[in-house]
């Protein structure tokens, strides 16, 4: 789950990590307010969950009330489109109004879980303020890599080696090893994914300051952490996956025609590759998990319906030991309950499967069985060819 | 033969009393997997379909002798269960549960390396010798005895590889699910360690999915130390870049962990890719047989009757 801007830096706060003053605003009149509090010149800032605001537009300094007046108007309400959120875009609810800082230089700093050696991984460079995959790609030795155990934690030892590969003088390194230690116990006591400072700054004034905090909550985490639940903003989310999750299907929008519904994340990726192959274009990732029941899947098919762009379905449940007659009762129920109009190839697998494809070949509905993946394949290619 | 599980595993279930637990401990049991000790804390000296249950882990080995341990607890408890299992000297706990955080699986890694334990999961299905035992979900009728590996991240995807692998006569030594999670405890590469020193298999199915680099080391691995043929298919080549799908594992990050990466890197290493889920047993079926290991028509007519029947 992701962290507004202001949100992780809010939470940083908290550990005693070092950010520029600022406040929140979803006005210009109380951006405005808080320009003026804070002193010019000021950052004013989209709080958007994509990344690549700066390119485009969404961050602007403003030297006075009159620069910001503009800045905000023009920020508040715009539909940022970056690389990231496509041509869809998404509209800017919130600006995060900072004071400006003088910038004697921008270092990286980020702590993630590495998952090749299962360990902490503390990531320093003197390359801040720029794209790190950028830098890896160009200039490699300017990264360093810690290792962190996560059962030792983080040691002096770890902080004293990321500190002479970043050429930190003494007095930088003194507020260095504050700084490093509570990111370390931020990331470690709120389940973080990711927290990435870019750039870390070291003012003209001799402090190190967080000018950008991206932080992002492990999902699977949360029911330890409500209080960060409860920073959820799905505001720029796409209403048909948010109505998806509330019936706790994992669905994900795509652009195409040819929906799907699958037991398993695997089988479902799987399932949308195959239709590609057959000349269609998945329209969405539809996991039904393991319980695939009659009202999951008449879930499912609302959802799939409710895509104007879904002209046809595909529906691939290996069920195993589920018992493929009770699942064929339920297609068909949630078929006629929802007044399904668009072909359904409908391919099951598990105990009693010719039973359940009889009651399929007997209802009313046109729902067209596969025997197996590569006859729905078939079956799948014929429909996209019409579409 | 297999690999890690055989004729003497000792099965205790950590969550039996859950509905779930108490399903899939009947369905193992059947399978002919011998189920010794079921543990929930608190109703210990209780029983569930025969099989006792105990509080903790270390009362269940002291008293039976358990020396595998399938865990079905909930997400906050399972990194718990984990631990609580290798320090009571369980010497494979197989994790079922999906969810659990990500540092606790961090941790619970570490712990691991102090014990002697093995780790199979999170967030998979287990894995099942055919014919001797089955420690997980998979459905059984399935699968068949024979001379192919087959490793996979996925659960259901896996079971319709080995439907196709069944259904040409290509019978499996032991299925291993090693999870959808990004952090594992077995990896593709301790599977493939594993199965190199098993003579009854001869030839490998890697499953894999976008997401991280498992593949691709298993790739490199296979290169310089296997001989057996290897055939690859790797899900995901039309899922969009930074988005989980479904598995925590299952993300594209930046320009890595991509589906092309992995096949381009596998076939690089002389893994047989298959891009067509539809006819994947019909190319293992040739790869193999082009590499001495012939199909079993006997095999093949019973899994085909085996799907009609139920």
């Amino acid at each position: 789950m992701k962290l507004h801007e202001y949100q992780a830096k809010e939470l940083l706060a908290r550990y005693g990590l070092p950010v520029p003053e600022g406040r929140v605003a979803d006005s210009v009149e109380a951006g405005l307010q808080a320009a003026d509090h804070l002193g010019y010149p000021v950052a004013i800032k989209a709080q958007v969950h994509a990344g690549g605001r700066g390119k485009a537009g969404g961050v602007r300094l403003a030297h006075n009330r009159d620069e910001a007046g503009e800045a905000l108007a023009a920020i508040l309400g715009m539909t940022l489109r970056t690389a990231q959120t496509g041509e869809r875009g998404c509209r800017v609810r919130r600006v995060l109004v900072e004071r400006g800082a003088a910038i004697h230089h921008e270092f990286y700093l980020s702590i993630l879980p590495d998952r090749a050696s299962g360990t902490m991984m503390v990531i320093g460079s003197t390359e801040g303020g720029m794209d790190i995959e950028e830098v890896a790609a160009r200039t490699p030795d300017r990264i360093s890599r810690i290792r962190v155990d996560p059962l030792t934690g983080l040691q002096p030892f770890h902080i004293r080696r990321l500190a002479f590969e970043l050429d930190l003088t003494d007095s930088q390194e003194k507020q260095f090893f504050d700084l490093l230690r509570n990111l370390y116990r931020a990331v470690t006591d709120n389940d973080l994914l990711l927290a990435e400072i870019n750039p870390l700054v070291f003012t003209a004034d001799g402090t190190f300051l967080l000018l950008d905090a991206k932080a992002e909550v492990d999902g699977n985490s949360l029911f330890r952490h409500r209080d960060l639940a409860a920073l959820r903003d799905d505001s720029d989310r796409d209403l048909l996956e948010l109505e998806a999750a509330r019936y706790k299907l994992n669905y994900i929008r795509l652009e195409g025609t040819i929906g799907t519904m699958v037991n398993g994340a695997g089988l479902a990726m799987a399932t949308m590759d195959l239709i590609k192959r057959a000349g269609g274009a998945p329209a969405n990732f539809l996991d039904v998990g393991g319980g695939a029941n009659a009202v999951m899947i008449e879930h499912g098919f609302r959802i799939l319906l409710s895509d104007p762009r879904v002209r046809a379905i595909l529906i691939n449940i290996f069920g195993g030991i589920l018992r493929c007659d009770v699942l064929a009762r339920g297609v068909v129920a949630a078929a006629t309950a929802t007044a399904v109009d668009i072909p359904v190839v409908v391919r099951m697998e598990g105990t009693n499967v010719e039973e359940g494809r009889r009651i399929l070949a007997d209802s009313d509905l046109e729902l067209v069985t596969a025997t197996d993946l590569a006859d729905a394949a078939e079956k799948i290619a014929g429909i996209a060819a019409r579409l | 033969m297999s690999i890690f599980i055989d004729r003497n595993t000792r099965l205790l279930v950590q969550g039996i009393t859950g509905r779930e637990g108490r399903f899939h401990t009947e369905q193992c049991r059947r399978y002919g997997t011998r189920i010794v000790a079921g543990v929930t804390p608190g109703k210990g000296g209780s029983e569930v379909d025969s099989t006792p249950v105990f509080d903790t882990v270390a009362d269940a080995v002291r008293a039976t002798g358990a020396n595998t341990s399938m865990i079905l607890v909930p997400p906050p408890f399972a990194a718990d269960a984990i631990m609580e299992a290798a320090d009571a000297g369980i010497g494979l706990v197989v994790c079922i549960t999906e969810g659990i955080p990500l540092l606790d699986m961090l941790r619970v890694r570490s712990f691991l390396r102090l014990t002697g334990c093995r780790l199979v999961g999170p967030n998979c299905p287990g894995l099942i010798t055919p014919g001797v035992c089955k420690v997980g979900i998979m459905p059984g009728p399935i699968h068949t005895p024979g001379p192919v590996g087959v490793i996979s991240r996925s659960g259901t995807l896996t079971y319709e590889v080995v439907h196709q692998l069944s259904g040409q006569g290509l019978g499996q030594s032991t299925c291993i699910g090693i999870g959808g999670d990004p952090v594992v405890g077995t990896t593709f590469l301790d599977c493939l360690q594993a199965f190199t020193r098993d003579p009854q298999t001869r030839g490998l199915v890697l499953v894999g999915e976008i997401g991280g680099s498992a593949e691709e080391e298993a790739a490199r691995w296979i290169r310089d130390h296997l001989d057996m043929p290897v055939v690859g298919f790797i899900a995901g080549l039309t899922a969009p870049p930074g988005r989980r799908m479904g598995h925590a594992g299952a993300i594209v990050s930046g320009s890595s962990g991509t589906a092309e990466a992995k096949i381009a890197a596998m076939r690089d290493c002389g893994i047989h890719v298959c891009e067509d889920l539809g006819s994947l047993g019909r190319f293992c079926a040739e790869i193999f047989t082009r590499h001495g290991l012939q199909p079993d028509p006997a095999v093949a007519g019973r899994a085909k009757r085996t799907g009609k029947d139920g």
